[in-house]
């Protein structure tokens, strides 16, 4: 990560009576986030360790006993591994389509990226139109006809059409955050890099995989990074789609919160989706990491 | 560059394009057309997918639903006190990041970096406990302080990254023409910077606007719009839920529109 600060070349002050100023403009940045954010969060913790009768790993214990738990950790994970890689080739195409600079690539990047804007909730109602049974996919499906009686898709007792509902939503929603950080990496690259490989011959494939992926690694690894983090996250678009057909842990910290006001309950379940975010983070780093002497840049 | 010259390869890449916008725009059309109808066209099927008795009925009735005036109403209160205090803080902060070399610049930075691997989920929770506490639960200001917390961060780094690309010297020459170093500020930097201050509040206002889930935790009878919509998902009926979530995605249409090139210039470069 290049810093901000040392990109722009270092600044020889002026007047030495400016020294503390720096300090003073973050002082409110620093002091919100502390009073909002990392007090919040050690509270987090304090909840989660404690109930009513005082310390310890009952919250913890409720949670897991809890036949919504199991459920919530299977339906997340598989939600994840259906979409992340699908999504990854997809923001990949889509950030090589804006890069190759088409007649009307205006358009196409407007449309390309107004699902960044549109909120988990949104997307699930309008793909809840879709697909519900009177909706809008059997309307062509029968029109066409290869259905002859309106097909259940959001059928709640197979989870395996749920998770794919639900990930066709999903991976319309959000594939554009990984497109953006893509193609931000894609335009740093060199222009001659490319040029040299096809000179000497290298196709499409090969230039792909030879030059732009090795020196995409950081973006995709970011990419990736802040994808996983956001998948632990996954909330309104599931309860949209399934109502009570299916649930994950962000749904179930709401529950918890909202309908069963345990706050121990939900601050657990916060933890546990903060330890899986972390966990997924550190795994990209290590799946990902370059090796010094290979290191591009 | 990374695509095909040869001409099939050209026409790939049209094909690919015009796919990937039908996917995406297809449910943004289904959506406005039905919450542009009758209420029998919204329930009838086969449904028509081109708009043919295009009405308000669907819309008006939403909007004349209990609570949803002051839904809306709350949402665009709480997304402006976002942005009010996200700016008045967050800018001077970006400005000293990207002017300044000081000690605490990369730790700071570093921590406003990995403010992103924590979900909102788990900041919410306590706060809501939090505002029973102190009296603030239920308020468009309890929402709008959570909503800040997580958008700060991101406001910092981009406004950084927008006095960043603004070159210091013109400042310098200001302050040698007699501007001290606030004047320079207001009058050259400021000036400069606006069209990507404003790219940020407007991202900042998409990302309050859509925000569900601190949203539907912090209230309970003042709800904002996604809040109210997320609450009545089971029980209200399809009109309700579709006309609602149009007026849950029509900003993104709009503000788009407006910050498309800040997205990938300023916001890929700080993501990386």
């Amino acid at each position: 990560m290049t810093t901000i600060a040392q990109e722009t070349a270092p600044l020889k002050r002026r007047k030495r009576r400016w020294e503390g100023l720096p300090y003073w403009l973050i002082l409110p940045t620093v002091v919100y986030l502390g009073v909002f954010f990392v007090w919040p969060m050690i509270q987090g913790f304090g909840l989660a360790l404690r109930d009513e009768n005082g310390w310890g790993l009952t919250a913890f214990q409720t949670m897991v006993d809890d036949a919504a738990f199991g459920e919530a950790v299977s339906f997340t994970f598989l939600l994840i591994l259906v979409i992340v890689p699908i999504q990854f080739v997809l923001a990949f195409g889509m950030a090589l389509l804006l890069n190759a600079r088409l007649r009307g690539g205006g358009i196409f990047l407007y449309i390309f990226l107004l699902p960044l804007a549109i909120s988990d909730l949104a997307a699930g109602i309008a793909w809840s139109a879709i697909f519900t049974e009177r909706g809008y996919l059997n309307t062509i499906l029968e029109g066409v006809g290869a259905v002859d009686v309106p097909f259940i898709f959001l059928d709640p007792t197979s989870k395996t059409q749920l998770v794919m509902v639900v990930a066709v939503a999903e991976i319309w929603r959000s594939t554009t955050f990984m497109m953006v950080i893509l193609f931000a990496g894609l335009q740093a690259i060199p222009r001659d890099y490319v040029e040299a490989a096809e000179v000497f011959g290298a196709g499409f494939f090969q230039r792909v995989r030879h030059v732009i992926f090795p020196m995409l690694k950081p973006s995709i690894q970011v990419a990736l990074l802040l994808r996983l983090i956001f998948a632990f996250e996954v909330f309104a678009v599931v309860i949209a789609l399934t109502g009570s057909g299916a649930t994950v842990l962000a749904a179930e910290a709401y529950k918890w919160q909202a309908t069963n006001e345990n706050e121990h309950v939900a601050a657990a379940y916060s933890v546990v989706i903060l330890g899986l975010s972390l966990a997924a983070a550190a795994l990209v780093l290590i799946l990902l990491r370059t090796p010094r002497e290979r290191r591009l840049r | 560059m990374a695509l095909p010259r040869l001409r099939i390869g050209r026409t790939l890449a049209y094909v690919a394009a015009l796919a990937v916008s039908a996917f995406v725009l297809a449910p943004i059309y289904l959506i406005t057309i039905a919450a542009f109808s009758s209420f029998d066209a919204v329930y009838e099927y086969p449904k028509n997918l081109v708009p043919k008795d295009a009405s308000i009925e669907t819309m008006r009735v939403f909007l004349d639903s209990e609570g949803i005036t002051d839904s809306l109403r709350r949402s665009a209160y709480v997304a402006a006190i976002t942005i009010v205090v996200c700016l008045a803080i967050g800018t001077p902060a970006g400005y000293a990041l990207a002017r300044f070399s000081f000690r605490a610049a990369n730790p700071f930075q570093l921590a406003l970096v990995s403010t992103r691997a924590f979900p909102l989920i788990i900041i919410a929770i306590p706060l809501a406990v939090t505002y029973l506490r102190v009296g603030i639960d239920d308020t468009v200001y309890g929402v709008a302080m959570a909503h800040i917390a997580f958008t700060l961060p991101l406001t910092v780094l981009v406004t950084a990254s927008v006095f960043a690309g603004i070159s210091y010297e013109l400042e310098e020459a200001a302050m040698t023409l007699g501007c001290n170093r606030l004047s320079a500020f207001r009058r050259i930097a400021l000036p400069l910077a606006f069209p990507g201050v404003a790219a940020s509040a407007i991202f900042i206002f998409v990302t309050s606007w859509n925000e569900v889930f601190a949203a539907a935790i912090l209230t309970f009878r003042n709800r904002t719009l996604p809040a109210q919509l997320l609450a009545a998902l089971d029980t209200s009926p399809l009109t309700y839920r579709l006309a609602g979530g149009f007026f849950l995605l029509a900003p993104a249409l709009v503000v788009i529109f407006f910050i498309r090139k800040y997205l990938l210039t300023t916001w890929g470069r700080v993501a990386r």
